[in-house]
């Protein structure tokens, strides 16, 4: 079966930035496939080439083996990290509009929403107009399905439940797509891409994507005065729990900041979270 | 000096909004309040900036002016400048023109504004305007700093930076309360209050409340008890309050785990449950 989303190259200019510089991958029937990246890294300019809203400078970008057209994108399923519910129109009237243009005739709005279907989307939970959203992208069917942050302010169990719902879509061959800044969502993931600047940097699991990157952690009484001794300098310090730890730094260097301020502590060196190594990139 | 509310209840018509909630927050300190959409995070924050009164329960909170509030949503004026809405909100704590110019200028040097000065808060992007408002909040040197999920849909470099920036001002001597629907985030803090549904569900430092599970936790690809295990990437996660058998794949737990174990101790040990429809 052919790839459900697939970039080859893909580059766009605007003006003299190079929102993305030569990107190249590609989602499988059933894989789930995390997209990270800080704002600005050209995570969206990317989707919005593999689905046909904006024309690529060089490169191609192929939904479902095809150049991404209007008819090709009804297999589409796409929940926008706003949701792109209409919150003036009822949960009833958005769903079977959204479906309706979708070609789905006839289709009953979840017994979940059966109960708020008259109400207005902005008068409903954030939770419901999330539950709602999934029902609108999945009602018809899709074959590939591209989720921006789809479980941000969801509880552990409701965010569970709702990567049961994307799982049982992947189980039955649809492509996955998910934008994300979360490192929970990442986990989700089976596989993971890595954007910095309009490329792809990191490809693979997260120990792949962490690569050498290290965090040197500091186990001190007070992590206040380890804190403030290794502050500043340029380096990257953070702090988890009461331990301080130090991103992609030489460990010797570490204890003898911290000697000289007279500051009793044992580091370790442990592999880098996600979102230390894309902090350390950003500061390169 | 510990601040913090005790058996604090809020109403809101019909809405039980918090359920007698205590919560203590050190000075020197990040204390993590965490949940989902309509949990009470935001109500348990207004009620601590003073902005929501008890309907039942105290709150012992320092004078008005040495509290630091940033609500959801950055907290700025986005038609004015960086460091017009420094001097607007530096006015109302009553600063010296001299003590308010030092004190913006280290603020906003500290949060990587300085060359962002003379700009609109409304051409800033999510996380510097995030930063912005971090230090509106700090303005007035406050004792109580609590900041409404100031890491939401914000980048994770500039969450490191707003991260740095929180321990910072901990490190000064405030009580940090921070709301946030991260869980990973909130293992950073000392200690962390979990709220559902308005009540207090699990709380104590990181450690202690993961510590505190029952039994442990295994992933697998076919559970062997819906009813206690949810899914996790391509598998699933299993509790097994008394151990797991032999052979799983135990893993260290995390504090989402552990929330979700605390919903299936409360549904009579099962996750089955009706369609939620609040």
């Amino acid at each position: 079966m052919s790839d459900t989303l697939a970039a080859t190259d893909l580059t766009k200019r605007f003006g003299d930035l190079v929102a993305v510089d030569g990107v190249t991958f590609a989602v499988a029937p059933g894989e789930v496939v995390g997209l990270l990246g800080a704002n600005g890294a050209g995570k969206t300019t990317t989707i919005k080439m593999l689905i046909g809203l904006l024309a690529p400078t060089s490169g191609t970008a192929r939904l479902l083996g095809k150049a991404p057209d209007a008819d090709v994108r009804r297999r589409l399923g796409y929940v926008p990290q706003g949701l792109g519910l209409y919150s003036d129109l009822t949960v009833a009237e958005n769903f079977s509009f959204v479906v309706g243009s979708y070609g789905v005739r006839s289709a009953r709005l979840p017994a979940g929403l059966q109960q708020v279907g008259g109400r207005l989307v902005r008068q409903v939970s954030l939770g419901t107009q999330r539950q709602l959203a999934f029902a609108c992208a999945l009602e018809h069917r899709p074959d590939v399905l591209i989720l921006d942050e789809p479980t941000s302010g969801v509880e552990p169990l409701g965010a569970s439940r709702l990567w049961d719902r994307i799982r049982s879509e992947a189980e039955r061959g649809v492509g996955v797509l998910v934008s994300t800044h979360s490192m929970l969502e990442a986990k989700e993931c089976d596989r993971l891409l890595l954007m910095v600047d309009g490329c792809i940097l990191g490809e693979g699991t997260e120990a792949d994507i962490v690569g050498s990157t290290t965090a040197t952690v500091v186990h001190a009484d007070g992590w206040k005065a380890a804190f403030e001794a290794l502050s500043g300098e340029g380096r990257i310090v953070m702090l988890a729990g009461r331990t301080v730890r130090v991103v992609d730094d030489d460990p010797e260097a570490v204890s003898q900041s911290l000697a000289e301020a007279g500051i009793e502590a044992t580091v370790e060196v442990v592999p880098a979270t996600i979102d230390e190594r894309m902090a350390s990139l950003a500061t390169r | 000096m510990t601040y913090g509310a005790r058996s604090l209840s809020v109403r809101f018509g019909t809405v039980d909004a918090l359920r007698s909630v205590t919560i203590e927050l050190p000075t020197g300190s990040v204390s993590a309040v965490v949940g989902g959409d309509g949990a009470g995070k935001t109500t348990l924050l207004r009620a601590m900036a003073g902005l929501v009164a008890p309907d039942v329960g105290t709150l012992d909170r320092p004078s008005q002016d040495r509290i630091g509030y940033l609500p959801t949503g950055a907290g700025s004026w986005p038609n004015l400048t960086v460091e017009e809405n420094m001097a607007f909100v530096g006015e109302a704590y009553g600063a010296s023109r001299e003590e308010l110019g030092d004190r913006t200028t280290d603020l906003l040097t500290r949060a990587g504004l300085v060359s962002a000065r003379s700009r609109l808060a409304a051409e800033l992007s999510g996380g510097m305007r995030n930063k912005l408002g971090f230090c509106l909040a700090m303005l007035g040197r406050p004792q109580l700093l609590v900041l409404d999920e100031p890491t939401t849909g914000v980048d994770p470099v500039s969450r490191v930076e707003l991260w740095r920036l929180i321990a910072e001002a901990a490190a000064d001597g405030a009580a940090v309360l921070i709301a946030t629907t991260y869980m990973d985030e909130a293992e950073r803090a000392s200690s962390v209050t979990l709220l559902d549904r308005g009540r207090v569900v699990l709380s104590g430092t990181p450690d202690d409340v993961i510590g505190s599970l029952d039994g442990e936790i295994a992933t697998t690809a076919t559970p062997r008890r819906p009813e206690m295990s949810w899914r996790s990437g391509a598998g699933y996660r299993e509790w097994w309050p008394e151990g797991a058998p032999d052979g799983s794949d135990v893993v260290h737990p995390h504090l989402g785990d552990l929330a979700i174990v605390s919903e299936i101790e409360a549904n009579g040990r099962s996750l089955e449950r009706p369609e939620e429809g609040r």
